[in-house]
C-alpha cells in the first residue's frame, strides 16, 4: 500500500479550477489558487489493516500497560477508584468513551480537511478494544447492584455488539457482493425491485386465460408485499409461507392431474413464476445481509448513550458521596 | 417547373436565431426579402425544447445587437415574443417552404469550380466538379415553387435533415419520417424502422394503449440478444429494455435481423433470417437518422475549409462564401449560441444592404482581450499581429481569426515568468506572437534550457494526449504568448490543414525528444521523424503481435494501450501503457519476434517509426541506447515476475489479469482519475454518497450501487476525469474544463442544454436543479431539523424551495443545470467520498497507479 501526497508543483497550478471558475474566457493574469492538501492513495486498504496495524498496536499497548500497571504497581484493590491508578484509568476510559462516541458526528461531518474515516474506524475499533480492559481495570473488581457496575455492564454490552459489527463488516461484504452479482455486471437494489415488478406485470397478463382457480393462485402471488415480513423473516431470510412459491408448487401439483396439451398457458405462467421465485430470493438475501450489516447498530448506538448517561452518574456520585 | 415568384433582394433560408434576425434587420432596412422556414411555425429547433426550457443567453459579456429581443427566459416567452416581433415589422415569412436546391441563373463564373467529394462507406471516394452560376439563385422547394433571390443568407444550423429510405417504393405516401400524436392513430398495421431512441418512443407510444388496436411491428437489422446493448446499440438501455418487455409481454413485435426490400400501397416485403416475408402495412415510420447538411450546402456551391467532419464553410469577413452572393450564419457557420447568431444575423442584413462601416458586436469581448498587452494597437492590428506572427495562423481569414480569438487569450510575460509547469494539467495550445520562450529539460536542473522562437508552438503534447504538461516553459524575454483552447485547437486544425499538418509534426519531433530526455537534438531524430507514420488504432486492434517479426517502434500519442502475453494458452495482461509510453524496442534492440501482443485499450493514434531508422538513432547516441536498455530491463522484471506467479495454484495472475481486462473494459483506459470500491470492504453505508452530496449544494454526483462489479472490484457510475472528455466535445457554452488537478468540471455558465449527458458514455453526468439549503448537522443531530446528511429528498425539497413570486428569481430556483464529479477541487483533503468512507472501501486512482505489477504482489501476500 502506498500512499502518496500530490507532487508540490500540482498544488499552485495558475488555471481555472472548479473552485474559482467564474467566466470562461478572461485575459486576466493567470491566478494563483490556494494551497490544497490532496491525498492519493493507490490501493485498497481495510480499516481493520489500516496504516499496517498502527491503531491496533496502539490499542494493545494501552491495554498492556493498563493491565501492568494494575498487576504490579501494588495498589490495593479495595477502593481502587480512588487510588492514582484507579483516577487515571477512570480518566482514559471516560475521555475514550466521549471521544469514541464522536465517531458518529465525524461520520456525517463532511468538513474539509485531511482526515479520513477509516482510520478513526480503525482508530474506533481498537480503541474500544482497549477500552474492555481499562474500564474493566478501573473497577478494581468492585461489582455490586449499583450505578457503577450499570456503566461496566452497558460499556460491555456496547462493545460486545461492536465486536458483532466488526464481524459483520469483515465477512458479509463479500456475500452481499456475490449477491448482486450477475453475468450483466452487478444488479442494484432498485433494479431488483424493477424485475419484480416487471415479472408481475408479465404474470397478469399471462394469468389471463388461466381458469379462475388458478388465476387465484397467482393472484395471490402478485397481491404478496416482497417487503412484508416479520423482522425474523427479514434476519433469517426465510419466509416460510411465500404465496410465489406456494402458487407454483400447487399449479403444478394441480397440473399433474390434468391432460397435457399443446400451448398450455399454465407454462408460461409457471416459467414466470420461477423466475420471480428466484428474483425474490436474490432480492431477500440481499435484505438479510443488509439488516446484520445494520441490525447491530441498533444496540450499539442507543446503548451508546444509556452508557454515557450512567457514566454520567457515575461520576457525578462518586464525586458527591465520596 | 412549378410557380416562380418574384425577384427578392435576398432570401432567407431557415428562421432560428440566426435567419429571424437577419429578416428582421432586412425588414427594418426595407430590402424586399422573404424568409424560408421548412415547418408550419417559427424556429423549429427551439420550437421543439421540452415545454417550459429555461433557455439562457449566454455569453453575458456579449451585446445583443437584433431587432428582436432576446433575454435568458421560458421557451414559451422567448417564442411569443419573437412571432409577436417578426409580425410587428412586418417580415415575410414563408412557411412551409422547405428547399431543396439553391443555384445561381446568370452566366457561368469562369475559373470557379465546386469540388464535391463524397465518401462511401467502404472508404472509395468519388469528385463530382459543379460549376458555379452568378446570382440571381433560384431556390427551389420541394413543393415544386421556386424563389428568386439575389442574395441568400443561409441559416438552417446544423441539425439536417431526416434519413430518407432508399428502398423502391420509399416515396409512396405512406412512408412517414415523423410522428406527432400517437394516440390519434386508430386500428392501423405500422411498421416501425429504426432502433434508436425515436423510433422506440414512437413504436412504444402507439402500441402503448391495446384500446387502439395498433399493430405495432418493429424492424431491428441487429440479431436478437440478452444484452440490449448490443442489439439496440443506438438506443438508450432503459428505452431497449421497455421495447424488448412490451415484446414480451405481446404489446408489439420487434423483428429482429430484418430489413425492408420493397414498399407496397399497404403492404412491405422484408427480408429477414429465413427468407423474404411480405406483411400488411398501413404506415411507415422511418426514424433513421438525419443527415448532416453538409451534402446540401455543398451542393449549393459552397466550399467546406476540409474533409473533416468539424470542418465549416469558408467565409468572408462579411460572411459570404465561396458562392457570390450566398452568406452563411448561424450554427452552420461555427456558431452554435443564440446571441451570436442573431447578432450575425444583423450584421449580415447591413452588409448585403452595402453597410461596408460596421463593427462586429464582438468587437469590445475582443477589447477586453488585447486590454491588458503592452503597445497601443487596436483590435484589428491584434488580430493580425497574432495572424502574422504565429505561423500556424496564417492561414486564417480576418472572420476566423475574430472567432478564433474568442475562444483564445493572448497575455504577456515578463522575462522569467512561468507559463506553465511540469505536471499542471492543461490541453490547450500556446503559440509565441512576440519573444521566445525556454523549455526547461531537467527539472532538477533549470539552466538546462531549450529554445522555442518567435512564431512556433508549445504545449502541444498536452492538448494531443490530454495528459499532464511534460517540462515547465519559462519566458526568454519579454514575450507574448496565445493560449489556444482545445475546442479553438481542434476547429483550428479542420479549418486549417496546414496548420494540421505543422502541429503533428512539431507534435511528433517534441514527443520524442521529450520522451528519451536530454541530450538529443531535433537533427539528432530528423531521420527517424522523418520515417514516423501517424496511424488511428481502433480499440482492441493489436499494434504489435507475438511471435510477428518486426522492429518497428511505437508512441502511444493518443489513449492507451495493454501488454499481453500468451501463458499457458491463456492472453495474461502484463501492463498498461498510457499515451506517452513507448513500446516494441525489445525487438529493435535484442533482435527476435515479438514477445508480447500491444493493442488499443481505447481508440488510439500511435506514431509508428521505422526501426532501421530509431536504431541509426540509437548507434548515434550509446547513452540514448543505454537508457532504452534500462527501460527495457524494467518491463522484462515485470514480465518474470508474472510468469513466475503464474501457475496451476494460486490463481493471483489470472485474477489480476481477468481484473485488468474488466477495468479496461470499464473506461479505465481512457480514464485519469476513478472511483474504485473494494466490495470485500463495502458495507453499503452509501457514506460516500452523502458525504458526496454535503460537500457539492446538496447533490450527489455519484451512485455507488449501480455500475458494474467484477470479482468484487467495484467501478460505481462516476466520473472517470477521462483523458479526452466526451463530455467537453459539444458544449454550446464551452463551460467544461479540466482544472489544475486534472478535474474535469463544469463552471457556471451551463446553460443546461444536456448534451454533456448525452455524449457521456458512462452515464455519469445528471440534470438536476440545486435543492435547497438543509439545516446544520448539530440541528438534525439534537433535534431532527431538515432532512438530514446526504441528498434531501425530492419532496422536501420541493416543499422548502423559497419562491419569491419574481419569474427571474424563480426560474432560476428551477433551472436545471449539468451536474458531474469535480474530483472536489478547491476542497482541502481531496475527494469527500474517499475521505467519508468508513471502511476503506473507496479509493480514487490513475489506471496506471492501479494496474500495476505491485498490485499483483500485493494482493498475493
Amino acid at each position: 500500500m502506498a500512499t502518496l501526497l500530490s507532487e508540490p508543483g500540482l498544488e499552485t497550478g495558475p488555471a481555472e479550477t472548479a473552485a474559482t471558475a467564474a467566466a470562461t474566457t478572461t485575459t486576466a493574469a493567470p491566478r494563483r489558487t490556494r494551497k490544497i492538501s490532496r491525498e492519493r492513495v493507490s490501493a485498497h486498504d481495510g480499516f481493520l489493516t489500516h496504516a499496517s496495524g498502527r491503531w491496533a498496536k496502539v490499542g494493545g499497548t494501552l491495554a498492556l500497560l493498563s493491565l501492568g500497571l494494575y498487576l504490579f504497581a501494588g495498589v490495593s484493590a479495595a477502593h481502587f477508584g480512588g487510588s492514582w491508578l484507579g483516577y487515571s484509568l477512570g480518566t482514559i476510559g471516560a475521555l475514550l468513551i466521549v471521544w469514541l462516541t464522536m465517531l458518529g458526528m465525524r461520520k456525517r461531518a463532511i468538513t474539509p480537511g485531511r482526515w479520513s474515516l477509516k482510520a478513526w474506524t480503525s482508530a474506533h475499533v481498537y480503541l474500544g478494544l482497549a477500552l474492555l480492559v481499562v474500564g474493566t481495570l478501573h473497577s478494581g473488581f468492585n461489582f455490586a447492584w449499583n450505578v457503577h457496575t450499570l456503566a461496566w455492564a452497558l460499556m460491555l454490552l456496547v462493545i460486545a455488539s461492536g465486536m458483532f459489527g466488526v464481524w459483520a463488516y469483515a465477512v458479509l461484504p463479500r456475500a452481499l457482493s456475490d449477491n448482486r452479482f450477475d453475468a450483466g455486471g452487478a444488479i442494484t437494489e432498485k433494479q431488483m425491485i424493477e424485475a419484480l415488478r416487471s415479472l408481475d406485470r408479465q404474470l397478469h397478463e399471462a394469468a389471463q386465460p388461466l381458469a379462475p382457480d388458478d388465476a387465484a393462485l397467482v393472484e395471490t402471488s402478485l397481491d404478496e408485499d416482497p417487503f412484508a415480513g416479520s423482522l425474523v423473516a427479514r434476519v433469517s431470510g426465510s419466509y416460510p409461507n411465500c404465496a410465489t412459491r406456494r402458487a407454483a408448487r400447487q399449479l403444478r401439483e394441480a397440473r399433474a392431474f390434468r391432460p397435457r396439451t399443446a400451448g398450455d398457458p399454465l407454462d408460461k405462467v409457471d416459467s414466470l413464476l420461477a423466475r420471480k421465485e428466484a428474483m425474490l430470493g436474490r432480492m431477500r438475501r440481499h435484505l438479510k445481509l443488509k439488516a446484520w450489516l445494520q441490525l447491530w447498530l441498533y444496540v450499539h448506538v442507543p446503548m451508546t448513550f444509556a452508557l454515557l448517561a450512567a457514566l454520567s452518574a457515575h461520576i457525578v456520585s462518586v464525586f458527591f458521596y465520596w | 417547373m412549378g410557380p416562380v415568384s418574384e425577384m427578392f433582394r435576398v432570401a432567407i433560408v431557415g428562421s432560428g436565431p440566426a435567419g429571424l434576425s437577419a429578416a428582421g434587420r432586412a425588414a427594418q432596412l426595407g430590402l424586399s426579402h422573404v424568409l424560408l422556414e421548412k415547418t408550419d411555425h417559427l424556429s423549429d429547433t427551439i420550437y421543439k425544447y421540452q415545454k417550459g426550457k429555461h433557455v439562457m443567453a449566454t455569453p453575458s459579456q456579449l451585446v445583443l445587437r437584433s431587432d428582436q429581443e432576446f433575454a435568458a427566459g421560458k421557451r414559451e416567452d422567448i417564442l411569443g415574443k419573437w412571432n409577436e416581433r417578426t409580425r410587428e415589422i412586418g417580415v415575410n415569412v414563408k412557411y412551409n417552404a422547405d428547399v431543396k436546391s439553391i443555384r445561381g441563373t446568370g452566366p457561368a463564373i469562369e475559373g470557379s469550380v465546386q469540388k464535391i467529394v463524397t465518401r462511401a462507406r467502404d472508404g472509395t471516394s468519388t469528385t463530382k466538379e459543379v460549376q458555379r452560376h452568378a446570382p440571381p439563385y433560384a431556390i427551389e422547394l420541394t413543393n415544386g415553387e421556386t424563389v428568386m433571390a439575389e442574395a441568400v443568407i443561409l441559416a438552417i444550423g446544423t441539425q439536417g435533415n431526416p434519413n430518407l429510405m432508399r428502398c423502391p417504393g420509399g416515396d409512396l405516401p405512406h412512408v412517414t419520417y415523423q410522428l406527432d400524436d400517437p394516440t390519434a392513430i386508430l386500428d392501423e398495421h405500422i411498421v416501425v424502422i429504426g432502433t434508436g431512441d425515436a423510433g422506440i418512443e414512437n413504436a412504444r407510444g402507439l402500441a402503448e394503449d391495446a384500446a387502439q388496436g395498433n399493430i405495432v411491428t418493429v424492424l431491428n437489422r441487429a440479431p436478437r440478444s440478452t444484452n440490449v446493448r448490443e442489439s439496440f446499440a443506438t438506443a438508450k438501455e432503459p428505452n431497449a429494455k421497455a421495447l424488448v418487455e412490451d415484446h414480451e409481454a405481446k404489446k408489439l413485435t420487434i423483428r429482429y435481423e430484418t430489413e425492408t426490400k420493397e414498399v407496397e400501397p399497404g403492404w412491405i416485403v422484408l427480408t429477414t433470417r429465413d427468407g423474404e416475408e411480405r406483411i400488411r402495412c398501413d404506415r411507415i415510420i422511418a426514424r433513421i437518422g438525419s443527415a448532416p447538411p453538409r451534402g446540401f450546402v455543398e451542393s449549393c456551391g459552397i466550399e467546406f475549409a476540409s474533409a473533416d467532419r468539424l470542418a465549416f464553410p469558408v467565409l468572408s469577413p462579411t460572411f459570404e462564401s465561396t458562392a457570390p452572393g450566398i452568406f452563411v450564419i448561424g450554427a452552420l457557420a461555427g456558431y452554435p449560441l443564440i446571441k451570436h447568431c442573431m447578432n450575425q444575423g444583423y450584421d449580415v442584413a447591413e452588409f448585403i444592404d452595402g453597410n461596408t462601416t460596421l463593427k462586429p458586436a464582438d468587437e469590445p469581448l475582443l477589447a477586453a482581450k488585447f486590454a491588458g498587452l503592452p503597445g497601443k494597437r487596436s483590435v484589428d492590428q491584434w488580430l493580425e499581429f497574432v495572424r502574422s506572427n504565429v505561423s500556424i495562423l496564417e492561414g486564417m481569414s480576418p472572420l476566423q481569426m475574430r472567432e478564433f480569438m474568442l475562444d483564445s487569450d493572448v497575455r504577456a510575460y515578463a522575462k522569467g515568468e512561468t507559463v506553465f509547469e511540469r505536471n499542471d494539467p492543461g490541453s490547450s495550445l500556446f503559440g509565441i506572437a512576440g519573444g521566445s520562450v525556454h523549455v526547461l529539460v531537467d527539472a532538477a536542473d533549470p539552466s538546462k534550457v531549450v529554445r522555442i522562437e518567435q512564431g512556433s508552438i508549445f504545449g502541444e503534447v498536452g492538448l494531443i494526449s490530454g495528459r499532464r504538461r511534460g517540462a515547465t516553459i519559462v519566458a526568454a524575454e519579454p514575450a507574448i504568448c496565445v493560449e489556444i483552447s482545445r475546442n479553438a485547437a481542434l476547429k483550428l486544425q479542420s479549418q486549417v490543414p496546414s496548420a494540421k499538418k505543422a502541429i503533428e509534426r512539431i507534435g511528433v519531433e517534441r514527443q520524442l525528444l521529450q520522451m528519451f530526455g536530454a541530450g538529443l537534438t531535433s537533427e539528432d531524430i530528423a531521420g527517424a521523424v522523418e520515417t514516423a507514420k501517424i496511424q488511428q488504432v481502433k480499440a482492441g486492434e493489436a499494434i504489435i503481435t507475438e511471435g510477428e517479426d518486426g522492429n518497428d517502434i511505437f508512441v502511444i500519442r493518443v489513449g492507451s494501450m495493454i501488454v499481453e502475453k500468451e501463458i499457458g494458452g491463456k492472453p495474461v495482461f502484463l501492463s498498461y501503457l498510457p499515451a506517452g509510453s513507448y513500446v516494441g524496442e525489445m525487438a529493435l534492440i535484442d533482435g527476435g519476434q515479438r514477445t508480447a501482443t500491444v493493442r488499443a485499450a481505447i481508440k488510439s493514434e500511435v506514431i509508428r517509426i521505422d526501426g532501421a531508422a530509431f536504431g541509426q538513432v540509437l548507434a548515434a547516441k550509446p547513452a540514448l541506447l543505454e537508457r532504452a536498455r534500462r527501460d527495457m530491463d524494467v518491463r522484462r522484471k515485470t514480465n518474470a515476475l508474472i510468469e513466475s506467479k503464474k501457475d496451476g495454484f494460486s490463481g493471483v495472475v489470472d485474477l489480476f489479469s481477468e481484473q485488468a481486462k474488466f477495468l479496461v473494459g470499464q473506461g479505465l483506459g481512457e480514464a485519469t482519475d476513478v472511483l474504485l470500491i473494494d466490495e470485500r470492504l463495502c458495507v453499503g453505508c452509501d457514506n460516500c454518497e452523502k458525504a458526496c452530496a454535503d460537500s457539492h449544494d446538496g447533490l450527489s454526483r455519484l451512485d455507488r450501487e449501480a455500475g458494474k462489479t467484477f470479482a468484487h472490484l467495484h467501478v460505481p457510475t462516476s466520473c472517470r476525469h477521462c483523458e479526452h472528455p466526451h463530455c467537453m466535445a459539444d458544449c454550446p457554452p464551452n463551460a467544461i474544463h479540466r482544472g489544475p488537478d486534472g478535474e474535469v468540471f463544469i463552471d457556471d455558465t451551463c446553460i443546461g442544454c444536456g448534451n454533456c449527458q448525452r455524449n457521456c458514455p458512462y452515464g455519469v453526468i445528471r440534470m438536476e436543479k440545486v435543492p435547497p439549503k438543509k439545516p446544520p448537522l448539530l440541528s438534525w443531530l439534537l433535534f431532527g431539523a431538515g432532512p438530514g446528511p446526504g441528498e434531501p429528498p425530492y419532496k422536501w425539497s420541493k416543499k422548502h424551495t423559497r419562491y419569491t413570486g419574481d419569474p427571474a428569481i424563480d426560474q432560476a430556483l428551477d433551472r436545471k443545470k449539468a451536474i458531474k464529479c469535480d474530483m472536489c477541487a478547491g476542497i482541502d483533503g481531496g475527494p469527500s467520498c474517499v475521505r467519508a468512507c468508513p471502511t476503506g472501501a473507496a479509493i480514487r486512482v490513475a489506471p496506471d497507479e492501479f494496474l500495476t505489477v505491485a498490485r499483483l504482489e500485493h494482493e498475493s501476500t
